[in-house]
């Protein structure tokens, strides 16, 4: 009982519990899942952008984008080790995610279908995963927070770059004025949706909230990360597919329309357009690869073995 | 912190972006007149033929990206083909100015044709992750590739045009991880289990026919050499040998006992004449740039 009541204080006074520090199993298995579904979805979202890499219509543009797709290997590296700290293994998360019993972000279920969607992608769907993780540098969880503070700073940086992609796509001919716009009418919702289903119907909120794991609700999140979009959309010159969207000098923010919440669920459940694709992709390295990894493992073995 | 970009913000003025870029420029400061008594075509051509060699290698390892047996190895790999796509840059920026015909990097890269490529074969085929090869074969061809750049970026330090001798000494650093990165891998493989040894082996065998092309002297390579400003490769294959030797016994390995793929008359990857994996390659990296004329990027 102590144990718990010690646990309790140091998350209720925003310090950070540590790998050998006792903590509730809810807690421990919470975080797994959450990290691991981050894990991911780093992993996962490495697809939709790589499929531009070969593509890519300038030798610097082709730079930037290879160097944030290994980023995003990277940020899955440092997540399934703070996952490690708390007794998972990585192998086994990889089972898990191959396997569909494990979720990642439903945004990566959506197709790449122009380069500019390699830049909305940076502006909007990395601008969304910015505000639901800055929070989470401050997680009463220590890896997990260190974790996130370098994650969030690496994504911000992909961020800025994807808008200034935009910026130079729209300074550039009509066509490619048109292929922006076009884009940003497909990503706007999908990524309103990144923050999950509105608060009322959100299971996990309140006791991760209790927990530090969650920072803010769903809703609030929306609300700034819309409030922070809509100036830089009127900056690039590109418009929202939303008829509701308008300022409400009442409230201080931007009032906006619902998501497809239909949709939204359907993509959950696996009925997104690249859902399967995605999954096998990731399935095929993973048992491709499988004799490397046991090459590796045996290598090792014989030669420690023979030291 | 109401604003998640605030929190981020590190001594910037806009807000909403996080971190400025603070990038420095790889040459600056590097003389960049072309020495007097050097024939800037030739060394226009010279520098695209290295310049092609880690255009296309990159290009081929990028590949890669999300497919890698192991995220360390995705990260690794991305990061050999960053490097030399960096190299690449510059080479091709260096050919561009060089030639004066008021072209780019990316007008070099992404407007020309096959036959106006001058990379050797080797870097333009299929090892993997497709079906013309498979980790090992990937493997193999980076220890030949980068046993062979390395051994040319070093001797190219000394070039009496500054900015290849630049371009050479930071490629270098990068060059000599490739190569260890690569050895480590031959040894692992090996080594490993019964699978994975005749996997390496057929990756040798596969790659093997195209070495003797990355020592073959070109009259564009004897000419800079003579000028001072370039390598002839043949004076590299005796250090080649000698490191693939070293590598290959310590991985219990003979030689591939192979032949090699001639050149076609006498041509072959330094005089534009390629195999025909190079169109589809070509044809995926410039379809973007070239079906959109007069676009910024």
């Amino acid at each position: 009982m102590d144990l718990e009541r010690e646990f309790e204080r140091v998350v209720a006074a925003d310090h950070r519990i540590e790998p050998r520090d006792w903590m509730p199993d809810g807690y421990r298995k919470t975080l797994i899942r959450q990290i691991a579904q981050h894990a991911h979805s780093e992993i996962i979202g490495m697809q939709p952008e790589g499929n531009w890499i070969s593509r890519a219509p300038s030798l610097r543009r082709k730079a930037i984008l290879l160097a944030k797709v290994q980023d995003e290997a990277g940020h899955g590296l440092y997540l399934y080790a703070a996952t490690e700290t708390l007794g998972a293994d990585r192998a086994e998360l990889t089972e898990k995610l191959v396997e569909g019993r494990q979720k990642y972000s439903s945004i990566f279920n959506y197709p790449t279908l122009t380069f500019a969607d390699v830049g909305v992608i940076g502006w909007l769907v990395d601008g969304a995963a910015i505000c639901n993780q800055v929070p989470l540098c401050r997680t009463s969880y220590g890896p997990y927070a260190r974790a996130m503070i370098r994650v969030c700073k690496e994504e911000s940086f992909h961020q800025r770059q994807g808008y200034e992609l935009l910026l130079t796509m729209m300074s550039g001919t009509q066509q490619q004025r048109d292929m922006v716009q076009e884009a940003v009418d497909r990503w706007w919702w999908p990524s309103l949706m990144m923050f999950g289903p509105p608060d009322a119907e959100s299971s996990n909120t309140e006791q991760s909230m209790l927990w530090r794991i969650k920072r803010h609700t769903n809703d609030e999140l929306r609300q700034r990360y819309v409030d922070m979009s809509v100036p830089q959309a009127d900056k690039l010159g590109v418009t929202f597919p939303d008829p509701e969207l308008a300022w409400n000098a009442d409230r201080g923010h931007y009032d906006f329309g619902e998501p497809d919440w239909t949709e939204f669920w359907q993509v959950v459940k696996g009925e997104g357009p690249c859902n399967a694709q995605r999954v096998e992709h990731r399935r095929k390295a993973h048992e491709d690869g499988a004799w490397v990894r046991e090459a590796a493992t045996a290598y090792a073995a014989k030669r420690e073995k023979a030291a | 912190m109401d604003n998640a970009y605030d929190g981020l913000t590190e001594d910037s003025e806009e807000k909403h972006w996080a971190f400025g870029t603070g990038f420095s420029t790889a040459l600056a400061g590097v003389d960049r007149a072309v020495p007097s008594g050097v024939d800037h075509d030739v060394l226009a051509v010279y520098c695209l033929m290295l310049g092609d060699d880690a255009l296309i290698y990159s290009q081929r390892l990028a590949e890669w990206c999300s497919r890698a047996p192991e995220l360390e190895e995705d990260v690794a790999l991305a990061n050999i083909a960053l490097d030399l796509l960096g190299q690449a840059r510059l080479l091709l920026t260096r050919a561009a100015e060089v030639e004066g015909a008021d072209r780019d990097e990316d007008a070099l890269a992404y407007l020309r044709d096959e036959h106006e490529f001058r990379n050797v074969r080797l870097a333009e085929i299929d090892c993997g992750p497709g079906p013309g090869g498979d980790f090992a074969t990937t493997i193999a061809r980076l220890l030949v590739m980068s046993t062979h750049r390395l051994a040319l970026l070093q001797r190219l330090t000394g070039s009496l045009d500054p900015v290849l001798a630049a371009i050479a000494a930071k490629g270098v650093k990068e060059v000599a991880y490739h190569r260890d990165h690569a050895a480590q891998w031959v040894l692992r493989l090996a080594g490993g289990t019964e699978y994975s040894r005749e996997r390496m082996v057929a990756g040798l065998e596969r790659v093997w026919p195209f070495t003797d092309e990355l020592f073959a002297t070109h009259a564009v390579e004897a000419a800079v050499a003579e000028a001072g400003v370039g390598v002839d490769p043949a004076t590299l294959r005796a250090e080649f040998d000698e490191v693939l030797d070293t590598v290959l016994r310590a991985a219990d390995l003979d030689r591939p006992d192979v032949r090699q793929v001639a050149a076609l008359a006498g041509r072959a990857g330094r005089d534009g004449v390629h195999t025909e994996a190079l169109g589809f390659l070509l044809a995926e990296m410039q379809y973007v740039a070239r079906s959109m004329p007069g676009a910024v990027w």
